[in-house]
């Protein structure tokens, strides 16, 4: 123990707290400091971009299911359009049916009508001519017949005769 | 992954934590008991003859691993012996002495000579290194009982060759950290050059020692002083391995003074619970917080003191292992002894690069582990 004691130098002992105090100071200003700030930025810059990757992650999974909801919606939106688009057209196909059958009807019976006033017409003109045609035969035996008298009695007797048949 | 890792981890930083102070503890002495014989022998032979030298290698090994481990005031990397020259170079001495006395360490002639400045003699004695007032003879009497020389002492400021590796290793760390600052800036907050090899380092003192034994909410104030604490003494530590024959870390010095900046620190910033926790235990007996008290009071003093005594003998009994295992290989002198106790240096001195880390670490931890009782804060106020 003494000789540990007599070991002690106090000029060493005052250079090696001078050099070291020293050497802590100037450490710490030109090289400590920086060098652990320089480390904690680039650790702070690590965290940082793997937050936002990861937030960008979480971003690009949001749009994925965005998309994905959207494009669901999408195709509902068109099965449905398409359903409409059937129903409508069959409800379009059945209306021009319906449309299609009732003006047919009703073409049928104007033609009907028009057939039958048509007939009538005919009928009258026929009529017409039947008499006309008649009373220029008539007229015709009349004359004829005028100039024989007898016959002429003989015929009015048949024709009398005939009306009592009918 | 990390975190099955850590419970493993710090199990086994605690074991090596507290294998020092299980195995150092007594050969704490024995290391230090080697180095008392030499100066012994070293005394007895000084006493016999003045300044004989020891003569036989293995004396000569002890010497030198003797003075390796001490300060000195010149710069020596290697010596011939048959010359008597030293390669290396001289540093300034700096002593407060009835004013400032300024020569250079070569007019002590590596410790042969008598240095004399502005009428006053100063010599360099050989068991501890140390620089002692003397007269033109340059005797410096020692005391019979401690072998400890009763000549008086200057203050000694000196650049001796530990302030230097101090100063170098400060420098290094200036321009290392801050160069590895300033390439945050100009590559967009990602380092770049030699220094990003420390950004690991710096990040792992961050996340795996102050977070978890400070706290997020404190631990900012702490990291400056770990940051520093760590690589100081890691980059002494690895100077220790190098080939300059430098030993900082393994200073008693140097780590009391480490040691007293954590505990300057721990207390300075320690908050009410702390205190409370010392003075006072909460949910004890009152007769036993007053017999907790002093006990807690020398926790406070011993937690620092133990910091000391760890580094220091950890590094300090490294060099002289390994030292005393290349030694051995000059005593050997023979193909087989001297190539198994190079194998085995070679082990020991990958061995001790692992030591540097771990201590470097250890410390580190523990610095960290005071700070954090020192600022924490008790949420189980109301179970007491």
């Amino acid at each position: 123990m003494e000789k540990l004691i007599h070991q002690f130098e106090l000029g060493l002992f005052f250079w090696q707290v001078l050099i070291f105090v020293g050497l802590i100071f100037l450490l710490k200003k030109f090289a400590w400091k920086p060098i652990l700030d320089a480390v904690n930025d680039r650790e702070e810059g690590i965290k940082n971009a793997l937050l936002s990757a990861e937030n960008a992650r979480k971003e690009m999974q949001n749009l994925q299911a965005d998309n994905q909801r959207i494009l669901q919606e999408a195709r509902m939106e068109r099965d449905n359009m398409l359903k409409d688009a059937r129903e409508i057209k069959e409800k379009m196909i059945a209306d021009s049916k319906e449309e299609a059958q009732a003006q047919g009807l009703k073409m049928i019976e104007q033609a009907k009508a028009a057939i039958e006033s048509e007939k009538n017409a005919a009928m009258a003109e026929l009529k017409l001519q039947v008499s006309t045609l008649s009373l220029s035969i008539a007229e015709k035996l009349l004359k004829d017949e005028l100039s024989n008298k007898e016959a002429q009695t003989k015929l009015v007797e048949k024709m009398l005769g005939d009306v009592k048949l009918n | 992954m990390v975190i099955s890792n850590r419970p493993l981890r710090f199990i086994i930083a605690t074991l090596v934590a507290c294998l020092p102070l299980m195995t150092f503890a007594n050969p704490e002495v024995d290391s230090v008991k080697v180095h008392t014989e030499v100066a012994h022998e070293t005394t007895e032979q000084s006493h016999e003859g003045a300044h004989a030298e020891p003569t036989d290698v293995k004396s000569k090994i002890k010497a030198f691993i003797g003075h390796h481990v001490l300060d000195s005031h010149d710069f020596t990397f290697f010596s011939d012996e048959v010359e008597g020259k030293h390669y290396g170079f001289s540093l300034p001495v700096i002593l407060w002495d009835n004013g400032l006395q300024l020569f250079s360490s070569s007019e002590f002639e590596h410790g042969e000579a008598v240095a004399e400045s502005n009428g006053n003699f100063y010599a360099i004695n050989h068991h501890d290194g140390k620089i002692y007032k003397t007269d033109a003879s340059g005797k410096i009497i020692e005391d019979e009982k401690t072998g400890f020389p009763e000549n008086e002492r200057p203050l000694d400021f000196s650049i001796t060759k530990t302030v230097l590796s101090i100063f170098i290793a400060a420098i290094l760390m200036v321009l290392i950290f801050a160069g590895l600052a300033k390439t945050y800036s100009k590559n967009g907050g990602i380092a770049s050059g030699a220094g990003r090899i420390f950004e690991p380092v710096v990040l792992f003192i961050r996340d795996e020692i102050a977070i978890p034994n400070i706290g997020e909410k404190h631990y900012k104030r702490y990291m400056s002083y770990l940051l520093t604490i760590f690589f100081f003494v890691l980059f002494l530590n690895i100077f220790g391995l190098m080939p300059f024959g430098i030993n900082v870390t393994g200073n008693l010095t140097i780590t009391f003074a480490l040691a007293i900046m954590t505990f300057l620190i721990t207390n300075l910033t320690a908050n009410k619970n702390y205190w409370g926790h010392i003075f006072w235990m909460p949910g004890v007996p009152k007769v036993m917080r007053i017999v907790l008290a002093p006990i807690e009071l020398l926790g406070v003093i011993i937690k620092p003191f133990s910091l000391m005594i760890r580094l220091y003998a950890n590094i300090f009994a490294g060099h002289i292992v390994l030292m005393s295992i290349i030694g051995l290989m000059f005593i050997f002198k023979s193909w087989l002894g001297s190539s198994l106790s190079f194998a085995l240096s070679f082990a020991l001195s990958i061995l001790e690069i692992l030591v540097a880390f771990l201590q470097a670490y250890i410390f580190t931890l523990l610095s960290a582990l005071y700070f954090g009782s020192a600022v924490e804060e008790h949420h189980h106020e109301e179970a007491h």
